[in-house]
Order: C-alpha cells, then sequence, then structure tokens
C-alpha cells in the first residue's frame, strides 16, 4: 500500500514531467500528442484515479484530490499552452502568407458610353434642370426646313455659313445644324411656351481634317414664351456654362450673326485650363468660344406659329464634340466617329 | 478683311492700344482673327488675347535714307554701290537691286531717292529665302566690298512677298525718321459677318470705332475739280430691268495716265491684300477699300470703237442663255440668263459686279477712262459667283448688298484719286441712271418693345441717342422712336423685322457686357412625355452595365460596303438610299439602311487590338418611302460580340469564345429588365445570320429583332479572328411599344423554398423551350422557377436523344411546403412530360 508522502510525491513528478514535456510541444500536433500521454486514458494522472482503489480509504479521498488537482493543472496549462501555440502559428501564417500585391488585378467585365453620350448627357441634366426637355428631329430634312423657314432664303449670302450635303431628291438635304427642329417644335407646340433641347446629328459638306468634321453631333437650346429677354438668353446660358465647366467660370457674350436670331451672339467662356491667363488650348485668348445663340427672329417665331409682338424667345447652339475635345484635350476630331478601342477605352 | 491700321487711324482717332483696339472691334461683332505687325512693337499689355505675328522694326535699326548716288560696283554687273544718306551722314552700301539700274553711273541724282533703310543688326525677312525666315543683318564682304547694311524690300521689311527690287518711297519722306514713324503700320485680320457688308472697308469699320469710342469720324469726301468738257452726249445709259440694276451712273476722265501709283497707295492696297497694278486700277481698288462700293474702269475709246465712232450705250441686261464673254482672267465664259450683263450696242461688256471683260479692260495705253459705280440684285450676283466659280473682291461686296447711294460717292471719289495719281482732266458731270431708288426703312420702335425684348430699362430719348451714334436719323415721339436708316446699309428691314434689326444696334451700342444676367422666370412648360428618348437611354444604360461598348458610326456609306454583310457576289435587292448629289468621297455616297456593317467595319478595325469585343449602337438608319419626300429614319439597337467570354487574367487560362447564347442571354436580359414580357426566340434562316444558329425575337407577332452567328461566307468578307462573331439587331420602335407604361412588383417570400434537381431525356428534336413550357404546365403556381443548368448528349443517354437538367423551386406564398408537397408537384411534373413529351427521367 502506497504511502500518502509517497503519493504526494509522485503527483508532484507526474505535474513536473507533464509541465516539462508540455514545453517541449511547439505545434498542435505536439500538443494534441502530449495530451495523450499526459491527460489521456493511460496517462499517470489517470493512472492514479484507475488505482485508486489500492489506496486506504481514509487515503483514498486525499489521493483522489491530489489527483484531481495534477489533472485540473496540467489541463489549464493545456489550454494556456494551446493559445500560445496557435497564435504563435496565426503569426507565422500571417508572417508567411502573403501576396505579391503589385500582381494586376482581374479585370472586371466593363461597358461603356460613348464619350459623346456622356457630354450629350451632361448637357441635357443641366439643361432638364432648368426645366428643358429634350425633342429629337430628322437628320434628312427639306432645304425648307433647314433654310427656308429659318429665315434664309436661296442665295442669301448667309447660305454661305453652311456647307450642305444634297440629296439626289430635289429639296431634300441632310441637316446641316439642328435649328430645323425648331420650327418642328415649334409648330407641334404653339402656342403653348416651349423650353427645349434638340439634340442631333449635322452634316457639312467639308473636307476632313484633324478640326473638320462631315458629320458631328449639335445640341440645340430653343425656349418661346411671353417676355422672355437678352437678359434671360445671357442668365440661363451663363447658368448652363458654370454648371457644365466650374461654378467660378466666366462668360461673355460676343456679338455675331446668324439669319434665325437676332440680336445675336457668340458666347465664349473664360479658359477653364488656364483660368483666362492664355494657354495651349485657348491657343494664348483667355476665352474659348461655346456656342452660338441669339434672340428668335421675328420671321422665325412667326414661322414656327408665334406671334412675334406677342410672344419672344431664344435659341442656342453648341458642339458637343468641341466640348469633349476642350475638356479631354482631343485634338482630332475624327476620333469620335473613328471608333478605335484606344479612343473609346479613354472615357 | 485686311485692315492696316495707319488707313483706319486716317478716318477716326484712335487712343487704345493695338490690343484695345482689336478687343473693341471684337466686342462690336468685328471678330478681329489676327495681327500682323508691319513695324510696329508688340502692344505692352499684360495679357495679350490676339495672335500676333509680323515684324518690328526698331527705331535705330532702320530708318528713312536717301540715295543720292548710285554707282557700278568694280566686280559685278549685277550689283550696284550707293552714295546713302541715313540722316547721319554719307556711306557707300551695296544693292543688287534691279530698278535701281536705270541709276547707274548717272551722276549725283537731283532728286535723291528714298529708301527704307536697314543698319548693321538689323532683324528683318530674308529676301531669298521662300516665307519668311528671321535673319540679322550682319557685317560681310561681297565681290570683294564689304557690306554690312541694306536697303530694303517689302519682303524684307514684312509688308508683302515682293522683292523685285527696293521699296522706292514717296520724295516727301524725310530722310533719318525712324522707318516705323514713318510707315510702322500692323494690319489687322477682321472676319466680317453676312449682314455687316457695310463694313468691309475702312469707312466702315472707322464708323464702327467711332459709334463705340465717341470720337469724330472723318469719312472720306470727294473735291472734285473738273476741268475737262462736259460728259453730256459722250454716253448713254440703258437699264433693261431696274431690280437687276438699281443705279448704274458713269464719269469721264480724259488724258489719264496709267502710271505706278504713290508709294504709300501701293503699301496700303498690299497691305489689305491686293497688288496695286497701275494709278487707274489702283484707284477703283483703293475706293472700295475706303468706301466699299466696287468701281469698273472701262477704255473708252474702245467703247467709242466698238460704237463705230459714236457715243456708246451702255445696256445693262441679263445674259442671253448661253451667252459668252471673255473675262479679265482670260477665260471664255458661258453665261446664263440670271447674270448681270453690261453691255453695249455691239455685244456684252462685263460680268456685272463680279468682273470686267477683256476687251474693253483698261491697258497701259488707255487714256480715256470710263468709269462705272452701280448697284445690282445681290441674289444675282450671288448666283453668278456660284455658278462661275468666280469669286472677286466686287462680287464679295456685291453679292451681300451696296447701298445705291454709295455708287455715286464712289465714282466721285474715283475720278478724283485717277487724276491725282494719273493725271487727266475729268470731264463736267456725271452720267446717272437710277430708276429704282432706294427706299430707306423708317421703324417705329417703342421703348416697351426694347424693354420686353432685351429687359432693360432705355428711355425713348436714350434709344435715340444709341442709334445716331450709327448715323441713324431719329425723332422722339413721346416713348416711341421713328428711325431712319441710314443711306450706307442695306441689312435694316421693315416692320417687325426692321425693329429686330434696330434692337441688335441697340444691343451691341448697349454693350452685350452691361446686360443684366437674368433667369428664365415663366412656369416650366408641360412635359411632352415622349418617353422615346428617356428608353433609349435606359437601354444604354442596361448595355453599358451588360459589360457593352458604346460606340457611334458615321452615316454615311456606300451600297458595296453595307453588301459586305451578304455573301459575296449576292446583291441586296431592290433596296433603295438616300443617295448624295455631291458625295465628299466615293465610300460616302448614301446614308445608310444599315447599321451592322458600320459596326462590323469597327470590330474589324479593332480586331487586332482587342481579344474580346463587345459593342452596340443606337441610331437611325434612312429608309426611302415610296411616295414620300422624307426617308424612313426608324431606331436601331446593333450589338455585335466576339472574342473571348472574360478578359483573361495572370493566373487563369483564356476563356472560351462567345457564342450565340452570350448574346442571347444580353438580349433577353435586357428585354427583362425592360419589363418585356412573353417574348419567343423562333429559330430563322436570313442572311446575313448561320442558318442554324439565328433567332428572331417576337412578342405575340410582332417582330422585335433577329440575332444569331455571323454567316460563314459573311464573316469571310471582313478580316476577323477566327471567334464566331455574333450580332444583333433590334427595332427599338418595336421594343418600345411592347415596355408596359408601368409594371407592379411581387411581395418578398416570407417562407422557404423548396429546391429540386429534375433531368429529363428527350428526343434531339424537342426544343428546350418546350420541355420548359411543359413542366412549367404540370408544376402549377406552387411552381416558381425553372432554370436548366446543364445539357447532356451520351451513350448512356442513346443515339437521338439529350438529357435536360433543371433546377426547380416551389414555393407557396401563404406556407411552408411539406416534403409531402414537394413530391405530388414533382409526379405531376412527371407524369405530364412523360405523357406529352414522351420523356424519361435520369436517376
Amino acid at each position: 500500500m502506497p504511502e500518502e508522502n509517497s503519493i504526494q510525491q509522485e503527483m508532484e513528478s507526474i505535474q513536473q514531467s507533464a509541465l516539462s514535456a508540455l514545453q517541449m510541444a511547439e505545434e498542435e500536433a505536439s500538443l494534441q500528442q502530449w495530451r495523450i500521454a499526459y491527460l489521456g486514458k493511460s496517462a499517470p494522472v489517470m493512472k492514479v484515479f484507475s488505482k485508486i482503489g489500492q489506496y486506504a480509504p481514509e487515503d483514498r479521498p486525499k489521493v483522489g484530490q491530489a489527483a484531481n488537482q495534477v489533472k485540473n493543472a496540467l489541463e489549464e496549462a493545456f489550454t494556456q499552452r494551446q493559445q500560445v501555440i496557435q497564435q504563435a502559428e496565426l503569426m507565422h501564417t500571417l508572417q508567411t502568407d502573403r501576396l505579391d500585391v503589385t500582381l494586376p488585378g482581374r479585370i472586371p467585365m466593363q461597358g461603356r458610353y460613348h464619350v459623346q453620350t456622356q457630354t450629350m448627357r451632361e448637357i441635357s441634366r443641366i439643361f432638364g434642370e432648368m426645366g428643358f426637355q429634350t425633342y429629337r428631329a430628322r437628320d434628312v430634312e427639306t432645304d425648307e426646313f433647314n433654310f427656308e423657314l429659318l429665315n434664309i432664303p436661296a442665295y442669301h449670302p448667309a447660305r454661305d455659313m453652311w456647307d450642305t450635303y444634297y440629296t439626289t431628291k430635289p429639296g431634300v438635304i441632310l441637316r446641316t445644324h439642328t435649328s430645323p427642329g425648331q420650327i418642328h417644335a415649334m409648330r407641334e407646340h404653339a402656342p403653348e411656351p416651349i423650353r427645349v433641347i434638340l439634340p442631333g446629328m449635322c452634316y457639312r459638306y467639308e473636307q476632313m481634317d484633324a478640326r473638320h468634321e462631315i458629320q458631328f453631333t449639335q445640341v440645340e437650346v430653343v425656349a418661346v414664351d411671353k417676355g422672355i429677354t437678352f437678359g434671360d438668353l445671357k442668365g440661363t446660358l451663363d447658368r448652363f456654362a458654370r454648371r457644365m465647366f466650374g461654378e467660378n467660370v466666366r462668360t461673355r457674350l460676343r456679338p455675331s450673326y446668324f439669319p434665325f436670331t437676332e440680336p445675336s451672339a457668340e458666347l465664349d467662356i473664360e479658359c477653364f485650363v488656364c483660368g483666362g491667363k492664355g494657354c495651349g488650348v485657348c491657343k494664348g485668348a483667355g476665352w474659348l468660344e461655346i456656342l452660338g445663340c441669339g434672340m428668335m427672329h421675328p420671321t422665325v417665331l412667326k414661322n414656327g406659329g408665334y406671334d412675334p409682338r406677342v410672344y419672344s424667345g431664344f435659341a442656342a447652339g453648341m458642339g458637343p464634340e468641341r466640348i469633349s475635345m476642350l475638356r479631354y484635350k482631343i485634338d482630332d476630331i475624327r476620333y469620335f466617329w473613328g471608333n478605335d478601342i484606344r479612343f473609346l477605352e479613354q472615357f | 478683311m485686311k485692315l492696316p491700321l495707319s488707313w483706319l487711324k486716317e478716318y477716326v482717332d484712335i487712343d487704345l492700344s493695338l490690343e484695345q483696339l482689336a478687343r473693341a472691334l471684337t466686342m462690336t461683332g468685328l471678330e478681329v482673327e489676327e495681327i500682323t505687325l508691319v513695324g510696329l512693337p508688340m502692344p505692352a499689355d499684360d495679357h495679350l488675347e490676339f495672335k500676333y505675328s509680323g515684324l518690328t522694326w526698331e527705331r535705330e535699326k532702320f530708318v528713312v535714307a536717301q540715295i543720292n548716288e548710285v554707282m557700278p560696283h568694280p566686280n559685278a554687273d549685277r550689283l550696284v554701290l550707293c552714295k546713302l544718306d541715313d540722316g547721319n551722314g554719307e556711306l557707300i552700301i551695296l544693292t543688287g537691286a534691279p530698278n535701281l539700274y536705270p541709276y547707274k553711273g548717272t551722276g549725283t541724282l537731283a532728286k535723291p531717292i528714298k529708301v527704307a533703310y536697314a543698319r548693321e543688326g538689323a532683324k528683318l525677312y530674308d529676301g531669298h529665302q521662300p516665307g519668311q525666315v528671321l535673319t540679322t543683318l550682319k557685317r560681310t564682304k561681297i565681290r570683294g566690298v564689304e557690306s554690312f547694311s541694306m536697303v530694303c524690300s517689302e519682303k524684307e521689311l514684312g509688308i508683302s512677298d515682293e522683292h523685285e527690287g527696293i521699296i522706292l518711297l514717296d520724295d516727301d519722306a524725310p530722310t533719318g525718321m525712324p522707318l516705323v514713324d514713318y510707315m510702322g503700320d500692323a494690319v489687322l485680320e477682321i472676319s466680317i459677318l453676312p449682314n455687316m457688308i457695310r463694313n468691309s472697308c475702312v469707312s466702315g469699320v472707322a464708323r464702327e470705332v467711332a459709334a463705340f469710342t465717341g470720337k469724330a469720324l472723318r469719312i472720306p469726301q470727294h473735291s472734285i475739280t473738273p476741268t475737262g468738257e462736259s460728259i453730256e452726249g459722250k454716253v448713254q445709259i440703258n437699264i433693261s430691268d431696274p431690280a437687276l440694276n438699281p443705279r448704274f451712273m458713269v464719269g469721264l476722265i480724259r488724258d489719264v495716265k496709267p502710271v505706278p501709283s504713290p508709294y504709300w497707295v501701293q503699301r496700303r492696297l498690299r497691305l489689305a491684300g491686293m497688288r496695286p497694278i497701275n494709278s487707274i486700277v489702283d484707284a477703283t481698288n483703293y475706293v472700295m477699300m475706303e468706301l466699299g462700293e466696287p468701281l469698273h474702269a472701262f477704255d473708252y475709246d474702245t467703247l467709242v470703237r466698238r460704237a463705230n465712232g459714236k457715243a456708246p450705250t451702255i445696256i445693262t441686261r441679263p445674259a442671253e442663255e448661253g451667252e459668252k464673254l471673255t473675262t479679265l482672267d482670260g477665260v471664255e465664259r458661258t453665261l446664263s440668263s440670271f447674270t448681270i450683263m453690261v453691255a453695249d450696242t455691239a455685244g456684252s461688256l462685263s460680268l456685272a459686279g463680279v468682273m470686267g471683260g477683256m476687251e474693253s479692260e483698261v491697258t497701259e495705253n488707255t487714256r480715256n477712262v470710263l468709269l462705272e459705280g452701280a448697284s445690282w440684285n445681290f441674289v444675282n450676283i450671288r448666283r453668278t459667283v456660284t455658278a462661275q466659280k468666280l469669286p472677286s473682291e466686287a462680287a464679295y461686296r456685291f453679292s451681300r448688298g451696296v447701298h445705291p447711294a454709295l455708287a455715286k460717292e464712289g465714282l466721285l471719289l474715283g475720278l478724283q484719286r485717277m487724276a491725282a495719281w494719273g493725271g487727266g482732266a475729268i470731264a463736267q458731270g456725271i452720267v446717272d441712271s437710277y430708276p429704282q431708288p432706294y427706299v430707306d426703312p423708317q421703324i417705329t420702335l417703342s421703348a416697351d418693345s426694347v424693354k420686353r425684348l432685351l429687359g432693360i430699362d432705355l428711355t425713348s430719348t436714350q434709344i435715340a441717342a444709341l442709334l445716331e451714334r450709327l448715323e441713324f436719323r431719329c425723332e422722339v415721339k413721346g416713348d416711341s422712336v421713328v428711325v431712319q436708316s441710314p443711306s450706307h446699309r442695306t441689312d435694316i428691314g421693315e416692320g417687325v423685322v426692321g425693329e429686330a434689326d434696330l434692337m441688335e444696334e441697340i444691343a451691341r451700342l448697349y454693350g452685350y457686357d452691361n446686360f443684366p444676367v437674368t433667369g428664365l422666370r415663366g412656369e416650366i412648360p408641360p412635359a411632352f412625355n415622349d418617353r422615346t428618348i428617356q428608353l433609349e437611354d435606359k437601354i444604354r444604360d442596361y448595355l453599358v452595365e451588360f459589360g457593352l461598348q458604346e460606340i457611334i458610326t458615321y452615316r454615311f456609306t456606300s451600297p458595296e460596303r453595307e453588301a459586305r454583310i451578304l455573301p459575296a457576289g449576292s446583291k441586296p435587292e431592290g433596296q433603295d438610299y438616300v443617295r448624295l448629289q455631291n458625295p465628299i468621297s466615293p465610300d460616302r455616297v448614301v446614308m445608310r439602311r444599315n447599321q451592322m456593317a458600320a459596326m462590323l467595319e469597327v470590330m474589324e478595325k479593332n480586331t487586332r487590338l482587342s481579344q474580346r469585343m463587345a459593342l452596340f449602337e443606337v441610331g437611325q438608319v434612312f429608309l426611302p418611302q415610296p411616295d414620300q419626300q422624307l426617308p424612313a429614319e426608324p431606331t436601331v439597337l446593333s450589338i455585335a460580340i466576339t472574342g473571348l467570354r472574360q478578359e483573361p487574367a495572370w493566373d487563369q487560362p483564356a476563356s472560351q469564345n462567345m457564342d450565340f447564347f452570350d448574346l442571347k442571354g444580353i438580349i433577353e436580359t435586357l428585354l427583362t429588365r425592360l419589363h418585356v414580357q412573353g417574348v419567343v426566340y423562333q429559330p430563322v434562316e436570313r442572311m446575313p445570320y448561320h442558318p442554324g444558329k439565328c433567332a428572331l425575337i417576337k412578342k405575340d407577332d410582332q417582330e422585335l429583332g433577329i440575332f444569331g452567328e455571323l454567316h460563314p461566307l459573311v464573316k469571310q468578307n471582313y478580316d476577323f479572328g477566327a471567334a464566331p462573331v455574333l450580332v444583333a439587331e433590334l427595332q427599338l420602335e418595336a421594343v418600345m411599344q411592347q415596355i408596359p407604361e408601368r409594371h407592379e412588383t411581387g411581395a418578398v417570400p416570407t417562407h422557404p423554398p423548396v429546391l429540386e434537381d429534375l433531368a429529363v431525356i428527350v428526343d434531339e428534336e424537342i426544343a428546350a423551350i418546350k420541355v420548359a413550357e411543359v413542366i412549367t404546365q404540370g408544376g402549377g403556381n406552387l411552381l416558381r422557377d425553372v432554370r436548366l443548368f446543364d445539357v447532356f448528349r451520351g451513350e448512356q443517354i442513346g443515339e437521338g436523344k439529350k438529357s435536360l437538367a433543371y433546377s426547380l423551386t416551389y414555393q407557396a406564398a401563404d406556407r411552408t411546403l411539406t416534403d409531402k408537397d414537394a413530391a405530388q408537384i414533382r409526379q405531376r411534373i412527371i407524369r405530364r412530360i412523360e405523357h406529352e413529351l414522351n420523356a424519361k427521367i435520369r436517376s
């Protein structure tokens, strides 16, 4: 029958050797081996429980208590050791599991709008805020709508302003500007007031080069109502320019001539690149010509179905390609419909 | 128009810098495009808005000098030595100017020759190089004689391209004066608006400057002293149609000599872009630049000879159809009846207002000149210019409208200039036929109407004061002004149009900069409710979201280019195009009927730049309509995709190429997102599609579009890669009709679904859609979703069979389905497909 003292010593030695063995376990696998060896069925401390019957009945509680203490101590030590090892392993993983973050990412599927859809939408949005709606008119037009009704009779010197594509059908041309849409829109809605923008493709007979296209988009802006003034034209376009090019951009109206407006003007904006100091974009001028505009000519109002002594209105026309060219520093207008993927991908 | 500054300053005082002047002109509508310095220094303004070029003559380096003697060069025939006084004493200089040869070896000149002299170190243009190349005068030896300075030609000074000889200045040029002070100048290139032709002359611009600066205006006026025998009985005028020729007048000058004009005249003409010829021709051009009235000089003796020695009769009339005239450029021209002719009893003399005839032109031998001042119908002049492709300075002005009052002013000034520069005696009187006097419009303008249109408060007195600055005659009557247009402009209309014309002048004079900036105040007008544009935008949004690139192509094409979407050799049948009368190039002769052809060209162009392309375009095509003037312009959506399904990545092998079902997925998803329900896809054989890989997109009986793989015979027409090319064309008007005005949503289910798979073996020829339909019918309303996830063919299935595997979703809105419910639905489905499709369930 073992002595109580020797039991105490045995317990201590079991604990000692178990704990020192635990220190040797440095990864999960050896830790589990340790657990089997020191806390498993055949572990020394467990054997104490199984042979507890060998002790004198009065010693048994003490022996059981001592064994329990050792078991609990070992379990606690195990948990601690396990945490240490897991922590170390996590640290190791975090240290070693590293990417070359400079490798390229996987490219998602990308769709893109043509740059002119983007510019056109921006123009529409800004005028939309001011109550202008989009109206679509046709590309193939009559001479009557493209010229005559816009106060440009045959052989009028102003006709030099438009190099026209004629079709083989007499009196049928490709519209040289979106202005014929003015007449269509007015005739459809007169005498109701209108605020419309007319975006669309226009055509001019020109030799193509970096600055001249035979096909280009235009946006016409038209407002007709009672009491619309030249100041309103100035204010509306000024607001547009600031929304489009920056809240601080200055604008100026400069006298010009269009047969369908009077007074007529060109709208210049202060160069948004150099702020008016002069740079390559504005060719040193500090100003950029953005659009042509004016108060609607009485003849055009009349042709649209409005009495020019009662109604007044304004019209403006701009070239969205020019706006994009200035904005994105595009130096060849032929890029737009050329659709080279290397151009399209930049927007 | 090229406007020499010195000339402008003669008519109006200017105390603005060149930069300020250019800005002021631009802000009145006379846009200054560029400025060429001809001697003057660059303006010192902080920021130069305008584009400057040209040459500045340094004060110390360029002076007026005089040549006192021209001597032969010891070693060279083509060079001369000159005794030259530059104001600081006499020196010997060397030159090769041929216009000094006549003086060579004639001893001390009785009248010294005044020249433009450049000293050593002067920067000027190299006369021997084409164009304008700057060079600096350096000391050198030419043929043994030292040379360090130069007497200059116009080219060297940047006045013109003239380098035949040196400039011979007028005799009164003060020796020693800095050249820039004597004749330093700048030329403003001004763009003249079509309604401002009155300003295509120096006095026109001067008038605008005076109006805007308030400075005094000095328009040149004749001070003619007729000394010759009266013109009476020497010439008759016969105007056949006053509408074509409202005024025709002539004056006569006898014993005039066509000699070179004074140098200052030549220089001004050159700066204005005209070539000096002789005193007579120069006088006509000079007056045109002064007043804007083109004149024409006839050799009077030629006219007399043609009239068999009698007094000639000048007839103005329309040309006979096919009538011929050789103009003074030596071209024989065949004329149409809209051309107005100046003729005499023997036949035609000149193209009225456009160009003189060869026979009656002024030559070296002309002694007596009949000078014409006239006004013409601008429409006819314009038609003649266009038909004859004959632009001229005269036609440029007459085709835009020249006031008939200018004919008289111009004629008298012309005679005076001829006499001054070429001698001769001006005949007493002029012959003036003015059957249709121009009535200067009178317009009554109220202060209210100015307020209504311009939005500024001006009293009638203020309005009158503004307009009077531009020489309108104004009478204030209460709140209105009665305004009469001045007799030098024809751009002011009558009535409400005239009012608008005056509004523009008031606005210009008031200053566009000074207008208030106001916004639109009225109610926002009612909406059109035009859904088309919004829906097109939505379609663009979805397609971009699906990873497609939008393109916008040319709408010009040729039938040949469009025929590429058909197999080689086959021709499109009965297709009419909107054809251009004046195409720019042979590949752009019609408007497209087809958007696909342009898209395939874009794809072809980019084929080597991209392994994956997915393109779309929303645009119009142009279909001529029988019995209609204008074509239909339907909006079409085209899509073309080819190449890899996914962008390749470094750790992923290249994906498979896209096929029919990639495109179908795009179309199905697009239509679903647009809430178009009940679309069916019907196999069809139609070019340019692969006969077995093409489907019509239909809703009820309406065709919405078509898509499929490009036919191999069509594909080979293009330089494409190996991957199949899938294309689709949708008629957007038809699609739009199928998009409901509004759609309703369903409740989000709260009870869990039951998911199970079902694999069905059917005969090969049974379409997948049919199987799905039968499953749907069998499943009833608890079957929420049927999704095909696998198609399998193989030995296990048997010849002529295929296995279609579906993932089925059962769900009830009001309860959780039990296994028993699911088993029941499954049984119903199986019974139905076994019965209707003779299908077997694959376990």
